[in-house]
C-alpha cells in the first residue's frame, strides 16, 4: 500500500485554481499543433475536451463506438446543470455550491476539486448559452433555474426535460465545428480495446473497428479518456445499452489505479422492472417528487387496487421519517427507504418492487392542466412503457443503478497515476465523493472537458520529456497482440449460452449483494460467486461469428467479460470500506434508527486499487482527504 | 403473444440482402419492440446463427440511434414515438410484423438493418453550429432573449438526427433535419452572424451527401418522433433564398475561417 498524492496546489482553496493556472507551463502555437492527443468518448467531457483541445491547436483523434459523437449517453440526461450565479438572487454562491456538494458527496471528494468545479460551473453556463443552447427562460428573456435535487437555493438551469441532449448538442457543435476543420479527426464506431503504455507514459490506445473488426493502433502524446461510468455491471440500470467499463477497466489491467468503485448511484424514480425480458430501466426525472407523494400499503400482501385502499391504510414513509424533506429526501436515502419497504413485502406491482408515486392530490390542487404543464411528458412517457395512465392512477416506482461516482483516480490535473493518461467526467472518481446531487454530473463533465483538461494536459505536454514513440514500438504490438488473442478467445469458446444470459446473471449477483445496501458476508458471498459465473462464462459462452465483420455479439462478449471481472473489483471495495457513506450503505453501520453511519476516523480516505491478476485481490492505495474548509458533519434530512 | 418477423438481413454493404421470416414466441405486452429482438437473438445465439445487427442505445427515444421500419412505417406505427419506445401491446398477437432498414442512397446499409448515417454528421459538420470557441463567451444573462424565441428554438434543436425524415421521403431528402438546425440558430440572436451563410452550407452539404429535394409530402413530419414540424423548412427556404440573392461575398464564405497565428 502507498500513500497517493492528490498534486492539490497549495494557498487558499479560492485561490488555488487561479494561481495554479498563472504558473502553468504554455506551449507555443507551432509547438501545440506538432502534438497529438486522443480523446476516448464523445459524452459531455469528451465532445468538449475534444472541442476545445482542437481550438487550442493540437492535433485530435477521437473516438466513439456510437455511429455519431452526438448519441453518447450524456444525451439522455433530463434534470438540468448546476451553476451558482445566483441569477435568482436567493442567496448562492460559489462557496454554498461547493459546500452542498461536499456534503451531498458525505464528505468523501477531494475538497479543492470540488471548490474548482463550483467556481468554473459560472462559466460553463455562459458557453453552452454562446453556442445557442435554449436553455428555460422567464418572460423578461432571461435565465430560468429551478431548485433540484435536495439544495434550498435555485441553481438548477434546464431544457424542459432534456438538458442532457441540449448540452450535449453544444458540445458535438463545437466537436462538429473542429472536424469541419480538420482539426479533429472523427472515428465512430470504433471501440477502444486496450492502453499502450511506453516507459511509464501513456502513449496510445489500439482499437477494434465494429464494422470492419480492423484491429488498429494509435500513437500520441498524451491519452485523455472519457469513457463514463459503469452502472452497467447491475445489467439492468439507467445506462445505454452500450455503455461499459473496457476502456477503464483495460487500463486498470495496464497499471492505472481505480479508485472507489463501490461508490454507486441507486435513483429513487425509475420504472419498475416488468419481467425476466426487461433489458434496461428508465429514469422518471426526480423533479416529479415535487409533486407526487409515495406511499405504500400498510399491509403487506395487499391485493385491491391503489385507489381502493383508505388513506388510513396508507404508509407516506419519506414523509413519515423524513418529515423535514419528505418526498424531497436525496437519492441514495429514498432508494434504500423504498427497497425497506418492499423486504417487508408492502411493493406493489406484480413483481411487487415498487412504491406508488401519487399525484391524485397535486391533481386536486393545482388541475390536471398545470400537472400536464409540469410533467405532460414524463407522464406520457411513463403511458408509453407501462400502459397505465397516470392522471388515473398513481405511478409505480423503484430504485435503479443510475450513476458512478467512482471510476479512475486522478490527481489534480485529472490525470492517473499513468502519466499521460487524463480521465474526465464520470470515468474519474474525484468530483462527487459518495454520493452524487442531481445535475451535477453535466456541470462535472463539461468543466473537466472545456476548462480545466486544456489547461492541465497543456501544463503537462509542456514539461514531460515524449521520447519519440510512433506504431511500431514494440509496446504497441505488445498491446494488440493480447487485444487478438482476446478476441480469437472469446470466439473459440463455442459454448452453448448467450452473451447476455451472463450479463443478466451477473446483474442479479450484483443487485442482490451488492446494491442499495450490503453486509460482508454477502460480499464475500458475491467474490466466489462472480468468480464461478466467470468460468462458466469461458466455458460456455457462445459467440457466433467472427471478428473481421460487423459482429455485435463479439462486441457485447469482450464488455461483459470485463463486467465479469471489473465487478470482483467493486466487491473488494465495498467490503474493505467498513463504513456507511453516502451510497454505500453497509449494514453494520446504522444508527438505530437506520441511517448510514459514517465513520471518519478510519475511512476518511479515497481507495485506489492496483491490479494484480484476473481473480486475486488487488491492492490497495489510499489517498487521505482532508477537509479544511468545511467542517465535517452527519447528514440528516429528518 | 405469438409473432412472425419479417426481418432483412444483408451481411454487409456489398452483398445482396432480402428477407428472412422468423417465429418468436413468449412475447409479454409489456416488452418494448427492440426487446422482441433481443429475444429472436438470443434464440439464433444459441442455436449457432449470428443475431440480427440493429442500431440501438438508450432505449428511452432520446439518443436516436434506433433506426427500424417497421411495417413500412419508419419507427413504426405509434406516432411520435421512437421505435424503442413502441411497446408489444400496440400489436395484435399473432400478427407478420416486416422489419426494415432505413433505405437512402445517403444511408448505406452496414449490415442487416444498420445503416451508415455518417452523411447527417458531414452535413452539421458544414456549419451546423455557433462559431464560438471555449472561454470567449459573455455573461449568460448579457444577452436577454424573449421566451418565444427560446421556445422556438428549443422545438428545433429537440431534432434526435435518427434520420426517420429521410426514410419515410419520396425523395430521401434531409430537408427537415437541415431545416431544424438552421431555424434553432435563426431563432437565437447568437446565431444572426452567421445565418445567411449556414443556410446555404447546410444545403449544399445535404446536396452533396446525395439526400433529395423536398417536394411538400410531409411524410417527414407524420415519422418524426419529435414532433418537429414541416413549417421549419419554410424558414430554411426563405433563409435559403435570401442567402442566394445576398452579394458573392456572402455565399463565398468558405464553410469556417480560422486565423493562422
Amino acid at each position: 500500500m502507498s500513500i497517493l498524492d492528490g498534486k492539490v496546489p497549495g494557498g487558499p482553496i479560492e485561490t488555488k485554481w487561479s494561481n495554479y493556472r498563472v504558473d502553468m507551463k504554455l506551449i507555443s502555437p507551432t509547438n501545440k499543433r506538432k502534438l497529438r492527443v486522443i480523446v476516448v468518448g464523445s459524452g459531455l467531457a469528451g465532445a468538449s475536451a475534444a472541442a476545445s483541445l482542437a481550438e487550442l491547436g493540437y492535433q485530435v483523434d477521437c473516438f466513439c463506438f456510437q455511429d455519431s459523437p452526438r448519441r453518447a449517453h450524456s444525451v439522455a440526461a433530463q434534470g438540468g446543470i448546476n451553476a451558482a450565479k445566483n441569477y435568482q438572487n436567493d442567496g448562492d454562491s460559489v462557496r454554498r455550491l461547493f459546500y452542498d456538494t461536499v456534503k451531498g458527496g458525505d464528505f468523501r471528494a477531494r475538497e479543492a476539486n470540488v471548490y474548482r468545479l463550483a467556481e468554473i460551473s459560472n462559466s460553463i453556463i455562459d458557453q453552452c448559452v454562446a453556442q445557442g443552447v435554449p436553455f428555460a427562460r422567464d418572460y423578461g428573456g432571461l435565465l430560468d433555474n429551478r431548485s433540484f435535487g435536495g439544495a434550498q437555493v435555485s441553481r438548477t438551469f434546464y431544457a424542459r426535460g432534456q438538458t442532457g441532449q441540449q448540452l450535449l448538442l453544444g458540445c458535438y457543435g463545437a466537436l462538429s465545428r473542429q472536424i469541419g476543420l480538420g482539426k479533429v479527426q472523427m472515428h465512430s464506431r470504433v471501440e477502444m480495446l486496450d492502453l499502450v503504455v511506453v516507459e511509464g507514459k501513456a502513449r496510445g490506445i489500439i482499437t477494434r473497428h465494429l464494422v470492419s473488426g480492423r484491429i488498429a493502433r494509435w500513437a500520441a502524446d498524451a491519452v485523455v479518456l472519457a469513457t463514463g461510468g459503469y452502472g452497467n455491471v447491475f445489467y439492468l440500470s439507467t445506462n445505454a445499452m452500450g455503455c461499459n467499463v473496457t476502456a477503464t477497466y483495460r487500463a486498470y489491467k495496464r497499471g492505472a489505479y481505480f479508485a472507489n468503485p463501490c461508490f454507486t448511484q441507486i435513483h429513487p424514480t425509475c420504472i419498475p422492472v416488468a419481467g425476466e425480458h426487461q433489458s434496461k430501466l428508465t429514469l422518471m426525472s426526480e423533479s416529479l417528487r415535487n409533486d407526487g407523494r409515495i406511499w405504500v400499503p400498510v399491509q403487506p400482501d395487499e391485493t385491491r387496487a391503489a385507489a381502493d385502499i383508505p388513506e388510513a391504510e396508507r404508509d407516506y414513509f419519506l414523509e413519515r421519517k423524513y418529515p423535514a424533506f419528505g418526498n424531497l429526501a436525496p437519492r441514495d436515502i429514498s432508494s434504500r427507504a423504498a427497497k425497506e419497504v418492499c423486504d417487508e413485502g408492502r411493493g406493489v406491482g406484480k413483481l411487487g418492487r415498487g412504491v406508488y408515486l401519487d399525484f391524485s392530490d397535486a391533481l386536486a390542487r393545482l388541475g390536471k392542466g398545470s400537472i400536464a404543464g409540469r410533467y405532460g411528458n414524463l407522464f406520457e412517457m411513463y403511458e408509453k412503457i407501462t400502459g397505465e395512465n397516470p392522471y388515473q392512477r398513481p405511478m409505480r416506482i423503484y430504485p435503479a443503478s443510475h450513476y458512478t461516482m467512482g471510476g479512475l483516480w486522478v490527481d489534480y490535473n485529472l490525470m492517473s497515476n499513468i502519466e499521460g493518461l487524463h480521465v474526465l467526467g464520470e470515468a474519474n472518481f474525484s468530483d462527487h465523493g459518495a454520493n452524487r446531487l442531481g445535475a451535477s454530473a453535466l456541470m462535472q463533465g463539461l468543466a473537466d472537458g472545456y476548462f480545466i483538461i486544456g489547461d492541465t494536459l497543456g501544463n503537462y505536454l509542456g514539461s514531460a520529456e515524449l521520447a519519440e514513440v510512433d506504431i511500431n514500438h514494440a509496446a504497441f504490438a505488445d498491446a494488440e497482440n493480447s487485444v487478438r488473442a482476446g478476441i480469437k478467445r472469446l470466439l473459440e469458446v463455442n459454448g452453448r449460452r448467450s452473451v447476455d444470459s451472463f450479463h443478466r446473471e451477473l446483474g442479479n449477483i450484483m443487485w442482490e449483494y451488492c446494491g442499495m445496501s450490503r453486509n460482508a458476508q454477502g460480499l464475500r458471498k458475491a467474490i466466489d460467486l462472480i468468480a464461478e459465473l466467470r468460468e462458466q462464462f469461458w466455458r460456455e459462452v457462445r459467440v457466433p461469428g467472427t471478428n473481421e465483420s460487423f459482429n455485435v455479439a463479439l462486441e457485447n462478449a469482450g464488455r461483459v467479460a470485463d463486467f465479469l471481472e471489473f465487478a470482483q473489483l467493486l466487491c473488494y471495495d465495498a467490503l474493505s470500506r467498513d463504513e456507511s457513506c453516502g451510497a454505500h450503505f453497509r449494514e453494520e453501520h446504522q444508527t438505530p434508527e437506520g441511517e448510514a453511519e459514517r465513520n471518519d476516523e478510519a475511512f476518511s480516505y479515497v481507495s485506489a486499487w492496483q491490479f494484480t491478476g484476473v481473480g486475486s485481490e488487488p491492492i490497495q492505495h489510499k489517498e487521505p482527504l482532508s477537509f479544511d474548509n468545511v467542517a465535517l458533519a452527519t447528514r440528516s434530512y429528518k | 403473444m405469438k409473432f412472425t418477423l419479417c426481418v432483412w438481413r444483408q451481411l454487409n454493404s456489398d452483398e445482396p440482402g432480402s428477407m428472412v421470416s422468423y417465429e418468436v414466441d413468449g412475447v409479454s405486452e409489456d416488452m418494448s419492440f427492440l426487446e422482441v429482438l433481443d429475444l429472436l437473438n438470443e434464440n439464433l445465439v444459441v442455436r449457432g446463427e449470428e443475431p440480427i445487427a440493429f442500431d440501438h442505445d438508450c432505449r428511452e427515444g432520446i439518443c436516436g440511434m434506433c433506426a427500424l421500419v417497421i411495417n413500412g412505417v419508419p419507427h413504426g406505427p405509434e406516432p411520435v414515438t421512437t421505435a424503442c419506445q413502441l411497446h408489444m401491446r400496440k400489436f395484435t398477437d399473432g400478427q407478420t410484423i416486416t422489419v426494415e432498414p432505413w433505405r437512402a442512397a445517403a444511408f448505406p446499409v452496414i449490415r442487416d438493418l444498420v445503416v451508415d448515417r455518417r452523411s447527417l454528421d458531414r452535413v452539421i459538420q458544414a456549419g451546423g453550429f455557433v462559431s464560438v470557441n471555449t472561454g470567449s463567451a459573455p455573461d449568460a444573462n448579457a444577452l436577454p432573449i424573449s421566451k418565444d424565441a427560446a421556445d422556438r428554438a428549443f422545438e428545433a434543436a429537440a431534432c434526435i438526427g435518427c434520420g426517420a425524415c429521410v426514410a419515410a421521403c419520396p425523395n430521401a431528402s434531409a430537408s427537415l433535419f437541415v431545416a431544424a438546425k438552421v431555424a434553432q440558430f435563426a431563432a437565437l440572436p447568437q446565431g444572426q452572424p452567421e445565418r445567411l451563410q449556414r443556410a446555404i452550407h447546410l444545403v449544399e452539404a445535404m446536396d452533396r451527401e446525395g439526400f433529395g429535394g423536398c417536394t411538400n409530402h410531409y411524410e417527414c413530419e407524420a415519422v418524426c418522433p419529435k414532433g418537429i414540424p414541416v413549417s421549419f423548412i419554410a424558414h430554411l427556404n426563405r433563409d435559403f433564398l435570401k442567402a442566394a440573392l445576398m452579394s458573392r461575398e456572402v455565399r463565398d464564405v468558405p464553410p469556417a475561417v480560422e486565423a493562422e497565428e
